[in-house]
């Protein structure tokens, strides 16, 4: 309708902000505290939802997805904890080296893609590892409203069992920790029997695990829409490639270990894009012509679009050969 | 400004008006000469001074009247507003949503007063002053949703967000353009969308549904929508059919220029912050047919929109049996100049009608 055409900031609105507290918890895993540079509040957000974090590093802007595990009424501080990832792309290893209390950031409004189903009368929450993160703001969400939950927790070791004592301290009944070194393993087909009906399931950790709780929960009778998700890809390294931006009449190489996504941004041409990590659909480009072999990796497009050759998500997926795309 | 709120009814006598402020910033929705369906989307962030896009939730001179309407309408059939029990977190947040916002777009006329949950909120024009308590329903005399709609010009939809589906969960629905909250409830986007014509063929649906799905927190978005309206009635649903639909045979020649009304909603779509659901809130519009033609432009468009749209959507839209009566009266104010795109109605620049 033209009444003001805005044009859309890629990845949504950002709000700066400054780093408050650097909390290291054990060997890997660091917490980060936010407050906003301009003294205000945070917007409310619910339990589940990430932020995406901006890294100035060098003449590298990495952006990378966390969870937000603060209580989601504290509209004063946002926390995100990362583990450190030695053999990740950089983002995990930039956080723990390089950002300390009282560093300017900027990171984007709230987003969700893991949210609580809000009709489901019981909520069970299966973490492993930092997978705990998404449900300490689901946890303190439910917890305002009486809401009736139990988490379920893998960890390594004890000395590895991110948040294990608050939890632990705090909610005495509800929550149940699994030590892998003690030959400890969360018994899911048990757990999965009997539940009252209008009981939801909810995953976050390493694939493996994500699947296993699919598969039994579908083995066990559950309806997939009962059963909740959130798996962020990684942008994997491969082969270089070239691609021709039609739109923006440039050529550009994307590297062995960059995404197609921020080679688009590294040359200077503005790519929309929200969770970078397949899942949310906001990268999705037009394929013009493509001469070579797709290498799909998002959760977004189904399989006739994969197989349809016309579209890509630039945030985690590659090519083999050469590419034009409608950017 | 401060505005004057007139005092008008919307039905039995009809005594609404817009006043010349109004037909000036009245949302005019066709950029150019014909129409068809598009995801027609943009930022819902301001827009020109003075103008319906200005603000997050526009106020204008029927507020205080609509509010009067909305109130008989709900007392003589209370299931225009419902909200499913897992909706009453969203209900929450949209109160937080209009009461934030009218506030600091309109501080002479709202004001709020937060003391961490303990809130007070003023609304001048209708006359309440209520404190309670933020998240406890037993402190409002309505649900969350219910409170805070009945002191809002516009229909509200607040969609629940599951399985990459939004589902028609709750509503405050009054004036709306011919669909029933009580039939809808429940429904999933493609279900309740089923009834229209042309825009499934063309992948509409699938389109806004993704787009929808990804709108964000503090990013929302709008776009129009428009059909044709019998005299300035709030209240066109199917529950009352039979008191509207006859209306639309008393039109003549000589009363077409008042009765006919362009319709045209504003429809916006926000984010809801702790229950992750979407508002999508539809504010009409209405606009007679002898207000619109006082813009040259408007009148020349008007015509040829009208007259060039496709079968299925006068259909869809009820006003096929009257088009050829629209048509006689429009072309007296088509003299067929070129008109300049966009949807302003560019009154100093275009040239007057030549007769």
């Amino acid at each position: 309708m033209s009444a003001a055409p805005q044009k859309a900031k890629p990845g949504g609105q950002q709000i700066p902000v400054v780093v408050s507290a650097v909390v290291p918890l054990n060997d890997l895993v660091t917490r980060f505290e936010f407050q906003r540079r301009d003294g205000g509040l945070f917007p409310p957000f619910s339990g589940g939802a990430h932020t995406v974090v901006e890294m100035k590093d060098g003449d590298l802007t990495r952006l990378n997805p966390y969870s937000l595990m603060s209580d989601p009424a504290d509209s004063s501080t946002y926390a995100i904890s990362v583990r450190r990832e030695d053999d990740g792309r950089g983002g995990s290893l930039f956080m723990h080296r390089n950002v300390t209390q009282g560093d300017e950031m900027m990171i984007s409004y709230p987003v969700n893609l893991f949210s609580l189903d809000l009709r489901a009368k019981k909520h069970m929450f299966f973490a492993g590892g930092i997978g705990i993160t998404p449900f300490m703001a689901m946890i303190a969400q439910l917890e305002q409203s009486n809401g009736n939950w139990e988490l379920h927790y893998a960890c390594r070791t004890e000395s590895l069992g991110t948040y294990v004592d608050v939890l632990s301290y705090k909610y005495p009944n509800k929550v149940h920790v699994y030590y892998d070194d003690q030959k400890q393993a969360i018994p899911l087909e048990d757990l999965l029997d009997g539940q009252p009906l209008g009981t939801n399931a909810y995953v976050c950790g390493p694939k493996g695990m994500i699947d296993w709780v699919h598969a039994t929960a579908q083995a066990a009778g559950w309806p997939d829409a009962q059963v909740h998700s959130e798996e962020f890809l990684k942008p994997e390294p491969g082969k270089e490639f070239e691609v021709r931006l039609c739109k923006s009449d440039k050529t550009i190489t994307v590297g062995e270990n960059e995404s197609l996504l921020e080679a688009i941004e590294r040359a200077g041409v503005e790519a929309p894009f929200l969770c970078r990590g397949g899942a949310c659909g906001q990268c999705e480009t037009d394929v013009v012509k493509a001469d070579g072999e797709f290498v799909h990796r998002d959760h977004w497009l189904d399989d006739e679009q994969h197989a349809s050759g016309e579209k890509i998500m630039p945030c985690v997926s590659r090519f083999l050969g050469t590419l034009e795309l409608d950017r | 400004m401060t505005i004057q709120f007139n005092d008008e009814t919307f039905r039995d006598d009809y005594s609404f008006r817009n006043s010349d402020w109004a037909i000036k910033r009245f949302p005019f929705p066709f950029h150019e000469d014909s129409y068809m369906y598009a995801v027609n989307m943009e930022q819902h962030r301001g827009g020109p001074e003075g103008s319906v896009y200005e603000k997050r939730f526009d106020v204008d001179e029927h507020y205080v009247s609509e509010m009067r309407d909305r109130a008989m309408v709900l007392a003589d059939d209370p299931l225009r507003c419902q909200s499913l029990p897992h909706m009453t977190l969203a209900g929450w947040d949209l109160l937080e949503l209009i009461m934030v916002s009218k506030s600091e777009d309109y501080p002479d006329l709202f004001e709020l007063h937060r003391d961490g949950n303990q809130w007070r909120w003023i609304n001048k024009p209708l006359g309440i002053d209520d404190s309670f308590t933020f998240l406890d329903e037993t402190t409002l005399p309505y649900g969350p949703m219910e409170y805070i709609t009945r002191q809002t010009q516009g229909d509200f939809c607040v969609l629940d967000q599951r399985d990459d589906m939004l589902w028609m969960d709750a509503g405050m629905v009054t004036t709306q353009a011919d669909w029933s909250l009580d039939f809808d409830i429940g429904m999933n986007f493609f279900e309740w969308h089923a009834p229209v014509p042309l825009a499934h063929e063309k992948g509409i649906f699938v389109r806004a549904l993704k787009f929808l799905l990804n709108i964000q927190q503090g990013a929302p978005a709008r776009r129009l929508n428009w059909t044709m309206t019998v005299n300035p009635l709030l209240d066109t649903s199917p529950e009352n059919y039979h008191k509207w639909g006859i209306q639309k045979t008393t039109l003549t020649p000589e009363n077409i220029g008042s009765k006919q009304h362009l319709r045209v909603e504003l429809q916006t779509f926000f984010r809801l912050p702790r229950s992750n659901a979407l508002v999508f809130p539809i504010r009409c519009y209405l606009c007679s047919f002898q207000d619109l033609m006082t813009m040259p432009k408007w009148g020349r468009r008007l015509h040829r929109v009208v007259r060039d749209l496709p079968e299925e959507l006068a259909t869809y839209k009820g006003f096929i049996d009257n088009r050829p009566m629209m048509l006689d009266y429009l072309s007296q104010f088509d003299d067929g100049q070129p008109t300049s795109p966009g949807v302003w109605p560019d009154f100093e620049t275009e040239p007057p009608l030549k007769t």
